[in-house]
């Protein structure tokens, strides 16, 4: 297994293929439907972002609230497909990569390819696996929408499968 | 007739909620066992990882999966009970505010427009039979959403019978793809109405894994499914592979002589559900 650290380089995701696993080591943040829909709207409004999208990667995924003596409750990774219609325009800014589970539509593919960047999936259903890999979490929006807020996590040995490389190959296509 | 309190149920209700969030059960975790030797690769990692987080949940009491689901309460009411307390539904649903803060479980439910979170996991979906005696038998599903948003439900016309109830299976779980956590549990409703349909179809997921259904012609049906849902070659996580599917339930109920209803309700590899009965 690739070990690889967060930030990702762009030599890092250009060694990578899909079908590949690896460990990941560093910051991720987090954001599902909603936390998407209003990045989205302070991107239309010439807002700031709460994350340094040149350099994240998203980690589509909702927290379980943390029990006593951990960072962070179970944490697996949701289906991506439903911010296919999100993600063109977040790598189209400089998002790095993003995680999740399950294939994603062409546009998505697209995207990646043409910016040279990465989709890894997390293994859905092993969320207590994941939060044991989370050494950090902290709340930097948007605290109303609960679990779907967005997290800066940071993780330790987190292991993903590569699903589509920066050449656009999916794991996912036969 | 025998008095029961309600606040024994709310009572149960938690202690249910918190046990199927961290616990599989053990037919499922036997199904994915014998899965992870047939087959290798990411398929097989995946796998690994799905085994080893059913041992991680079990040994440090953390949620299994972050999608501690939308709380599905079926309640066997004796009709010899009389129920004394809170009304029943409101029992319930502070059962699953409990176990929903207790455990750390993420609060997973919102209003369908405004997305606002309720903030406690409430409503419970609650279905009531009334049945014959004097206790109460309390089952509690966690239904996850990955794969609930797979589902799909069918009117057939009565032409299109076994073959178009199989074709109608197999083709949801090829729509559904990598999606919904593969290798998935299929339940199946044949029959009733468009809405007691789909009920069928979730109680279906109930039955236990491998255990076919008493009547040899739906058994049938169930093996035939599994066998052409397993060519598909999905595999765990989608990533490819032999097991795409760990089982398939059918349960039936007498339709409309111009209907043959199908409802197809997918659930991920992992099934949680405990039950108590309240005597």
């Amino acid at each position: 297994m690739k070990e690889l650290t967060l930030p990702l380089s762009d030599e890092a995701i250009a060694s990578l293929h899909a079908g590949d696993t690896c460990y990941l080591s560093g910051i991720l943040y987090t954001a599902r439907d909603c936390a998407h829909r209003r990045l989205f709207d302070l991107i239309d409004r010439g807002m700031p972002l709460p994350l340094p999208l040149q350099e994240a990667t998203i980690y589509y995924a909702g927290p379980c609230p943390a029990p006593e003596g951990k960072a962070c409750g179970s944490c697996g990774p949701t289906t991506s497909a439903r911010m296919n219609a999100f993600a063109p325009r977040l790598f189209d800014l400089g998002l790095r990569g993003i995680i999740g589970k399950g294939e994603m539509n062409g546009a998505v593919i697209d995207a990646i390819r043409r910016n040279k960047k990465v989709y890894f999936a997390a293994i859905g259903g092993a969320g207590a696996f994941y939060g044991n890999a989370i050494k950090e979490c902290e709340c930097v929006a948007f605290p109303d929408l609960m679990s779907e807020a967005i997290f800066r996590l940071r993780v330790e040995h987190f292991p993903v499968v590569v699903a589509i490389d920066s050449s656009g190959k999916s794991i996912y296509q036969k | 007739m025998k008095i029961i309190q309600t606040e024994r149920i709310t009572d149960c209700v938690c202690s249910l909620a918190l046990r199927a969030g961290m616990t599989m059960t053990p037919d499922c975790l036997a199904a994915l066992q014998t899965a992870r030797r047939k087959e290798a690769g990411a398929a097989a990692f995946a796998l690994d990882t799905i085994l080893e987080n059913e041992a991680i949940a079990r040994r440090e009491h953390m949620p299994l999966c972050q999608d501690t689901g939308m709380a599905v309460v079926l309640i066997e009411l004796g009709n010899e009970v009389y129920l004394e307390g809170t009304p029943l539904k409101e029992a319930v649903d502070e059962g699953v505010r409990r176990a929903y803060r207790r455990g750390n479980f993420r609060k997973s439910i919102c209003d369908p427009l405004t997305r606002q979170n309720t903030g406690d996991n409430t409503p419970a979906h609650l279905h009531i039979d009334i049945v014959a005696g004097d206790t109460v038998r309390v089952t509690f599903l966690p239904k996850g959403f990955g794969s609930e948003n797979m589902s799909r439900l069918y009117m057939l016309t009565p032409a299109e019978g076994r073959e178009g109830i199989i074709q109608s299976v197999v083709e949801t779980v090829r729509l559904a793809g990598s999606r919904p956590c593969p290798p998935v549990h299929i339940g199946v409703g044949i029959g009733g109405s468009f809405d007691s349909c789909a009920l069928l179809a979730k109680r279906a997921l109930l039955r236990g894994v491998g255990c076919n259904h008493p009547r040899a012609d739906v058994a049938e049906i169930e093996r035939e499914c599994l066998a052409r849902v397993n060519a598909l070659g999905i595999g765990p996580q989608g990533f490819g592979g032999n097991v795409t599917a760990l089982g398939v339930s059918c349960e039936i109920a007498p339709t409309h002589i111009a209907g043959l209803p199908v409802a197809v309700n997918i659930q991920c590899h992992c099934i949680r559900c405990e039950r108590e009965v309240i005597a």
